[in-house]
């Protein structure tokens, strides 16, 4: 009975979206107040709704009613209570629900946090995110009901994958789907102001705070699921180029872009129709990030093929979306766009440089994803591109966005001076070499370390130095805004994620060895003594787990417990064993023993381990969560704050934070 | 305004580009990669044994009578599901099979084959995978079938199963033995 309320909960969303979609944009239309008046209860019962049936499924999880067939898929009696809250999102159905929870936790943060907005640009705002959540309730309804009964009910349920049964799993998706979902108000800001033509520029400066906040938590999910990959797939890597994987990040990467493009609309008025397409790319390909999971239209040769029902909804409502609001731009962007012109030698330039860069690179990621089935298009057969193809060419085009990075905040709007940019470069090419020589000596040895090292001081003193000027240069308390301090924080970060990615790339030592018990393995400067491997049980399964020592000349470090779990249904999961480190991390995996040589209970003999020294490369994460941590401050900044009266003064008063810097640069 | 209509033209392309996607996957078997070598000589192949890396396996060492070449590496999780498959056909199907290791460890692969038990006539390892590019391999397991003149008869991509054998992999080993004769 329970479930059927929460199916009944869903139905009732799903109407109310509908009537949030459509009374307050015709209200706004026809300038009706009482109809704009609708959206915001519209948009807290919507939320009250998807929130009882969430509430449902979870209880269905944590009572273990197996005759909710996504239960029974997806957990079974063994799984530990801590595993049946990510259980609910564990899967296609439940990860659906959560995606609109989101999405109605975002629409009622608008609701309670735009009050101050115009009243028919915030009717619009709810109006398009009102569609959204009814194309998403639709395709859960018709496609991916979670709470459709699987009678008679099995006394077991399935269990949930193995590879999902990690901490990370908690939350990863929802942190995630924080930042996908989030661009989603910045697409429905943009919207609006198309719909309504006669914003401008304003409504960027009030959409940015929520862009930020999307794109700090896109960030410190993209980390959580890579720290994941990193501990539970025991192949030592953090980023694959799977399709999944690029899902997430080529939103990552156009939301980056409009993080940048809103500051330049919001300060100066200029790229107004690019930062329009921002906002509608950034979410386009959140939608395409759900389509291309879970459609099974790039379906991996040897992966499950999923339903093609949903591949077709997902098109159609993505033609929808995407192809009117595209369709919008072509014919309203006239009336918003506009802007300052700027010289070629300044801030913008800049700006727009990283802008590219990022933009051409999430095109790549997406040509690199979609390759396959263009292939299969055009009959020349699925060929898909590996690893080579998007680690050498997104090196390639960041290399002009690091280059330019260190240069943006120093640079002036409008019209930079290449004079103070000639000192600026001495400076930070002089700290960078001197960086590398530092590297050379404590032992970054051959090209790759070694770029590591510049490049990260590269971004690192170049941000430092603008830190330096404005502390010299700005009246106290007025030196870092949290506008500001977002930025260096972020930009800090990415320094620090280069110094991260180079480093474990070109440094990490990687080892398959065979030990027998008391065998030592000499990996980099560590000797791993492998001391055997015994039976041991947790709540749901059963592994064979090693000890191994590890010391440097002697002295121990660390004892670490690789171990192969065995599952219920006979699933074998590898779990590293990590020694983290801020400067290493010592990671060993478990591999199979080796040889019919075996001892009783097969654990005697020689065992295969795969043993690695990686170092820095908790930086790669740690650069990660600056970068959300930027997002998150920069958001947090008090301009941001709405204020009712005259909006389009935005364009002409050069804002306050970076006006001393402008005027003595 | 016409320019501005481009982005709309360039997403009104991939959606059609989706939609093929779409119809293509429901009319065919995703796993279906037409291979360009069916009727074809096999590539020419010099790889070492993978239990005595000195003992080298040329294709003209097996050339005479059909034989299989079951690609699979220790990495691979569809090979685990094959390989019981393999285990109780490989004495029945008529034609020695070789096991084509992928990209693979060879202590990795030897263990694996301890742990699972080894079905192959004999095992050639290519741990730079720079062969299983002629033989256009793109994933782990792939089946060749390879007639006594050494050309490529039949392909399956994915696990082997009971019913791929029966249905697909014997009429085809038939029609090369019969060719043979």
């Amino acid at each position: 009975m329970i479930p059927e309320l929460g199916q009944l909960a869903l139905i009732l969303a799903l109407l109310l979206s509908a009537l949030q979609c459509v009374l307050p944009i015709v209200g706004a239309w026809r300038d009706h107040r009482p109809l704009m008046a609708t959206a915001r209860p519209l948009a807290v019962g919507q939320f009250v709704f998807v929130g009882i049936a969430f509430g449902i499924l979870t209880h269905a999880f944590l009572a273990q009613d197996f005759s909710v067939a996504y239960v029974a898929q997806n957990s079974n009696l063994q799984l530990p209570w801590w595993y049946r809250f990510p259980a609910v999102w564990g899967a296609h159905e439940g990860s659906l629900l959560l995606w609109v929870l989101i999405l109605d936790i975002w629409t009622l943060a608008v609701a309670a946090l735009g009050g101050k907005l115009p009243e028919r640009f915030h009717a619009r705002v709810l109006g398009v995110l009102g569609f959204v959540a009814f194309g998403f309730l639709l395709f859960s309804l018709t496609t991916s009901n979670p709470f459709a009964r699987l009678i008679p009910a099995p006394m077991d349920g399935a269990d949930l994958n193995p590879v999902l049964q990690d901490p990370g799993l908690i939350m990863h998706p929802p942190v995630l789907y924080m930042g996908y979902v989030g661009f989603s108000v910045a697409f429905a800001f943009a919207i609006a102001a198309l719909l309504g033509g006669e914003l401008q520029s304003a409504w960027v400066r009030w959409s940015r705070p929520w862009t930020n906040v999307a794109w700090g938590f896109l960030s410190a999910g993209i980390v959580a699921g890579s720290w994941w990959a990193y501990s539970e797939l025991g192949w030592g890597g953090w980023w694959f180029w799977d399709p999944v994987e690029n899902a997430s990040f080529m939103p990552w990467l156009v939301g980056a872009a409009l993080v940048h493009a809103q500051a330049v609309t919001d300060k100066r008025g200029g790229l107004r129709a690019w930062t329009l397409l921002l906002a509608i790319f950034a979410f386009s390909l959140s939608l395409l990030g759900t389509f291309l999971v879970r459609s099974g239209v790039l379906t991996s040769v040897h992966s499950f093929a999923a339903d093609p029902k949903r591949g077709v909804f997902i098109l159609g409502f993505l033609a929808v979306v995407v192809g009117g609001s595209l369709l919008l731009y072509a014919l309203r962007a006239r009336f918003v766009a506009g802007g300052k012109p700027f010289a070629l030698a300044s801030r913008e330039t800049l700006i727009l440089v990283g802008n590219l860069m990022l933009t051409v690179a999430a095109a790549t990621v997406l040509l690199g994803t979609l390759y396959p089935l263009v292939g299969e298009a055009l009959d020349i057969g699925r060929i898909s591109v590996g690893a080579p193809y998007f680690g050498f060419l997104f090196m390639l085009l960041m290399t002009p966005l690091v280059l330019a990075l260190p240069f943006a905040p120093l640079s002036r709007w409008g019209k930079a001076d290449p004079a103070s940019w000639k000192r600026a470069a001495w400076r930070i090419v002089g700290l960078s070499v001197l960086a590398g020589i530092i590297g050379w000596i404590l032992g970054a040895r051959g090209f790759m370390p070694l770029l590591g090292v510049t490049a990260a001081t590269y971004v690192l003193s170049g941000t430092a130095l603008y830190a330096i000027k404005r502390w010299k240069e700005a009246p106290a308390g007025k030196r870092y805004p949290l506008e500001m301090f977002g930025m260096l924080c972020a930009h800090v970060g990415v320094g620090v994620f280069i110094a991260g990615a180079i480093l474990t790339r070109s440094l990490s030592v990687e080892q398959d060895v065979a030990l027998v018990p008391g065998q030592t393995a000499h990996v980099g400067a560590y000797d791993f003594r492998f001391d055997g491997v015994a039976e041991t049980q947790g709540p749901n399964w059963l592994a064979q787990q090693g000890t191994v020592e590890v010391s440097r000349n002697g002295e121990a470090i660390v004892t670490l417990h690789p171990q192969k779990r065995t599952y219920p249904r006979g699933q074998v999961q590898t779990e590293a064993s990590i020694h983290p480190g801020v400067f290493r991390d010592l990671y060993v995996s478990l591999g199979d023993p080796i040889g019919p040589s075996t001892g009783p209970g097969g654990t005697n003999g020689e065992w295969a381990l795969r043993v690695y020294d990686k170092p820095f490369v908790r930086w790669i994460w740690a650069g990660g969560l600056l970068m959300m941590l930027g997002g998150f401050c920069a958001a947090a900044d008090k301009r941001f704050r709405v204020r009712r009266e005259a909006p389009e003064a935005v364009v002409e008063t050069p804002s306050i934070p970076t006006r001393p810097a402008e005027q003595n640069a | 305004m016409s320019a501005r209509l481009i982005p709309f033209a360039v997403f009104a392309l991939l959606v059609v580009l989706f939609g093929v996607g779409i119809v293509w996957n429901e009319h065919h078997d995703a796993s279906y990669v037409p291979s360009p070598l069916i009727g074809k000589p096999a590539p020419a192949f010099d790889l070492p044994m993978l239990d005595d890396a000195s003992q080298r396996v040329r294709k003209h060492d097996l050339l005479g009578k059909p034989y299989l070449i079951n690609v699979f590496a220790s990495w691979c999780f569809a090979c685990g599901d094959e390989h019981p498959v393999l285990m109780e056909y490989a004495d029945r199907i008529g034609v020695p099979l070789i096991g084509y290791d992928y990209k693979d460890k060879p202590a990795d692969a030897k263990a694996w084959l301890a742990q699972h038990g080894n079905p192959y006539a004999q095992v050639i390892a290519d741990e730079s995978g720079a062969t299983a590019i002629d033989f256009g391999v793109y994933g782990a397991p792939e089946t060749f079938l390879v007639d006594a003149a050494g050309v490529i008869r039949y392909k399956h991509i994915g696990p082997l199963t009971p019913q791929v054998i029966a249905q697909e992999l014997e009429p085809a080993i038939k029609a090369a033995q019969d060719s043979t004769r």
